[in-house]
């Protein structure tokens, strides 16, 4: 039995220094092998020009946003580095999990707030993040980390606004995590 | 001479299998630093638990002294890395906007990827609102094009911009984040979950 208990119960993370340095060294073989970064955000425009391009091709090809993602038309969209490299975050997040015992179907949130508003918030975080990443020409993986790595000036104005922003408006989430 | 893929060791396609085989490592080191829960990112902002900051900036140095020295021992030539352009104030917006969308939405892109495959489902609703973001970004930028693409200052970096020397700034850059290392660590015992007698909610 206690074979049992000991499979269910998560391993504990990574040192955060140590966990810290394996990334860092993922993002510089990035750069050594690629002579570019990270990235999460931009396997999303893909997606979503594409959509809007099977949808209504007129209004995709009209609008220069689209038009960015989907190219010239001689190439699959879908053939673009960022949409591999996320495929493989997927991967990688799974492995790590299942080795650690910590893939489990969950809502995560602080004890005082239900389920539903949970995931409510979860959605315009994630919508307010999609809008500004898109404004910011990426996020905390390709503006912040990226960025930040080769002294990129836009990139550390970018991070000192996403810890600014975060901070500043912790105190209204704050029934939500604590 | 690296980086190899811009001296054409090998093409587009090869890359592709690389950009996988790093999403990978990314993804397996997100995950081992606890970024699959959206209540261990969100707890940086109540100063709970500083892994976020700790983790982010131990990469940021390890990446920024690795490019450092492989370029000025020759190894790698820089001026063939991608460098993002500047465009500042979209940038500063889309930075508060990320910021605010963070503590709403408890993940950041990348993290929400790694939350989702260990089967968070808060992050599949947070990548849900990514995509609704960004079709929302993609409607209203014949709008917004004029502001998206003001204050451009092409690709600078903050050696130059500052005008000081390349390995003055690293340095100054490794003595801050060792600086915020130990106030992090201060503050963690100080507010955090790991104070004396404060029930571990981890």
């Amino acid at each position: 039995m206690s074979e049992n208990v000991k499979i269910r119960k998560p391993k504990p993370y990574t040192n955060p220094y140590l966990a810290g340095l394996g990334l860092g060294l993922v993002l510089l073989l990035s750069y050594v092998i690629m002579g570019r970064g990270l990235g999460a955000s931009g396997a999303v425009s893909t997606v979503v020009a594409s959509g809007v391009n099977a949808v209504a091709p007129t209004h995709a090809s009209g609008n220069n946003f689209y038009a960015e993602y989907l190219g010239d038309g001689t190439t699959n969209p879908f053939k673009d580095w960022l949409v591999f490299e996320v495929l493989g975050v997927l991967v990688g997040g799974f492995v790590s999990g299942m080795f650690a015992g910590r893939v489990k179907k969950s809502i995560e949130k602080g004890p005082r707030i239900a389920n539903r508003t949970r995931l409510y918030y979860a959605v315009i975080g994630g919508a307010l993040m999609g809008f500004g990443a898109k404004l910011a020409r990426g996020c905390t993986s390709g503006q912040a980390l990226t960025g930040g790595a080769i002294l990129n000036l836009g990139s550390w104005a970018f991070m000192m606004c996403v810890f600014g922003g975060a901070y500043m408006f912790a105190y209204f989430m704050r029934r939500q995590w604590l | 001479m690296m980086p190899y893929f811009k001296f054409d060791y090998f093409g587009a396609d090869t890359g592709l299998v690389f950009a996988f085989l790093i999403g990978i490592g990314f993804g397996w080191f997100l995950e081992r630093a606890g970024f699959g829960t959206a209540k261990k990112l969100a707890a940086q902002f109540y100063f709970k638990d500083l892994t976020v900051f700790k983790v982010m900036f131990t990469a940021i140095v390890t990446a920024m002294l690795g490019i450092y020295f492989l370029s000025s021992f020759g190894f790698m030539d820089i001026s063939q890395v991608n460098v993002i352009d500047t465009y500042l104030l979209p940038q500063i917006v889309g930075g508060l906007l990320l910021g605010i969308g963070f503590v709403i939405g408890g993940y950041c892109p990348g993290t929400s990827m790694v939350a989702c495959s260990t089967g968070k489902i808060d992050a599949f609703w947070f990548v849900g609102g990514i995509f609704l973001g960004t079709f929302i970004y993609g409607e209203v930028y014949p709008l917004i094009e004029g502001f998206a693409n003001s204050t451009h200052m092409g690709k600078i970096i903050m050696p130059v911009y500052f005008n000081i020397p390349y390995g003055i700034l690293v340095f100054a850059v490794v003595l801050m984040a060792l600086g915020g290392f130990a106030g992090a660590e201060w503050a963690e015992k100080k507010f955090g979950y790991k104070r004396a007698g404060a029930v571990n909610e981890n």
